[in-house]
């Protein structure tokens, strides 16, 4: 029986979908077999940002109504075959499901999933009902912002309330410059506002954007850092014991690695 | 040295932060649900009830902010429960 787990934040826009596409993808890299749900019926996002947005053509709604079986709407990835997205419905809206039909989809994917990974929409209203109610543990999404954090506590309360206290914090587009310059809330400062274990620090980085741009999530980049945060999260999800990465180190390294490129590192 | 002043006594943008960061999470916390309020407020109705006579239409509970020494307001519950009788001493 596999493990569903639900990646949420309260606030949009802090990086659910990023992260439910780069931890899917990692997991499916070490082997394990992973299916991706899109809880934000409406306005989907997660088919984008693996590159799948043309291989859609039934969504959850149509399982949930049985218009199909659950297996024609699962899309196969690009990169690895075992990793599937379960694609939502773009002109739908979250009131169309029912939080125990959600939970039977959810269901079944356990049975055939090591992971099954729910990628839950903005707010706490219907789609947050839906998204959470299968799952096994939670990983909370916050930027460093005192409007984000605020969200997820919220969050965090509805989650113990609902007795699902898996739970872990994620702190995504932390920038280590603007935090060094007292500029920014630092993790420290979250985990302090926060009743919450730390998985996992992601660090603020424009590739992403280009990553989005190319259906390619960034955890498939060696060299990139937040892709090596997002593998170090899998790592950590699956039980491994990996340090935290010293955000430290990112400019330094430019700065010299750009001077040897003009000395004719060629 | 009044320049020394400006460089040192500012606070950081993260302090500040961190600061109304906390304020916020305390309301946010304290706030109880009308749901949860409803309840307390029968279960208020019931213990009085059992020692002064008292009508559930004017039983009058609510959350509320008090100002503290610190100039800090922090959340607190007030009631206002007008009593039309004792109840027989024992």
């Amino acid at each position: 029986m596999g493990e569903s787990i639900v990646i949420t934040s309260g606030k949009g826009g802090v990086g659910k979908t990023t992260t439910t596409a780069n931890i899917g993808t990692a997991l499916a890299s070490m082997g394990k077999k992973v299916v991706l749900i899109d809880g934000d019926t409406g306005l989907r996002n997660l088919d984008v940002l693996m590159g799948l947005e043309n291989r859609i053509v039934f969504t959850l709604i149509d399982v949930i109504e049985e218009k199909c079986k659950l297996k024609q709407a699962l899309i196969k990835d690009k990169r690895f075959n075992n990793l599937f997205l379960l694609p939502t419905a773009q002109t739908r809206d979250k009131n169309d499901i029912t939080p125990e039909q959600m939970l039977q989809v959810v269901e079944t994917l356990k049975e055939e999933f090591d992971y099954v990974i729910i990628d839950c929409p903005a707010g706490i209203e219907q789609g947050f009902e839906n998204s959470v109610i299968g799952a096994d543990r939670a990983l909370v999404v916050v930027n460093p912002e005192i409007t984000s954090v605020r969200d997820s506590d919220r969050v965090i309360g509805k989650l113990d309330a609902k007795g699902l206290e898996n739970h872990e914090l994620i702190v995504n587009r932390l920038n280590y410059e603007m935090t060094k310059r007292g500029e920014m809330l630092d993790v420290n400062d979250i985990l302090d506002s926060l009743a919450i274990k730390l998985i996992g620090v992601v660090p603020d980085d424009r590739s992403i954007t280009i990553s989005t741009n190319k259906g390619e999530p960034i955890v498939l980049e060696e060299k990139s850092k937040p892709g090596q945060a997002f593998r170090d999260i899998a790592k950590r999800i699956i039980g491994e014991e990996v340090p935290f990465m010293d955000l430290s180190e990112s400019t330094t390294i430019d700065f010299w690695s750009a001077i040897k490129k003009v000395f004719g590192k060629k | 040295m009044e320049i020394f002043k400006i460089f040192f006594s500012k606070p950081s943008a993260k302090d500040v932060a961190k600061d109304r960061l906390k304020l916020i999470l305390i309301h946010d916390r304290a706030s109880i649900s009308p749901d949860i309020l409803d309840k307390i407020r029968d279960e208020i109705f019931n213990v009085l009830s059992k020692y002064v006579e008292i009508d559930s239409d004017d039983l009058d509970i609510r959350m509320t902010q008090v100002d503290n020494d610190n100039n800090e307001s922090s959340p607190a519950l007030i009631a206002n429960i007008p009593i039309k009788n004792l109840k027989s001493r024992v």
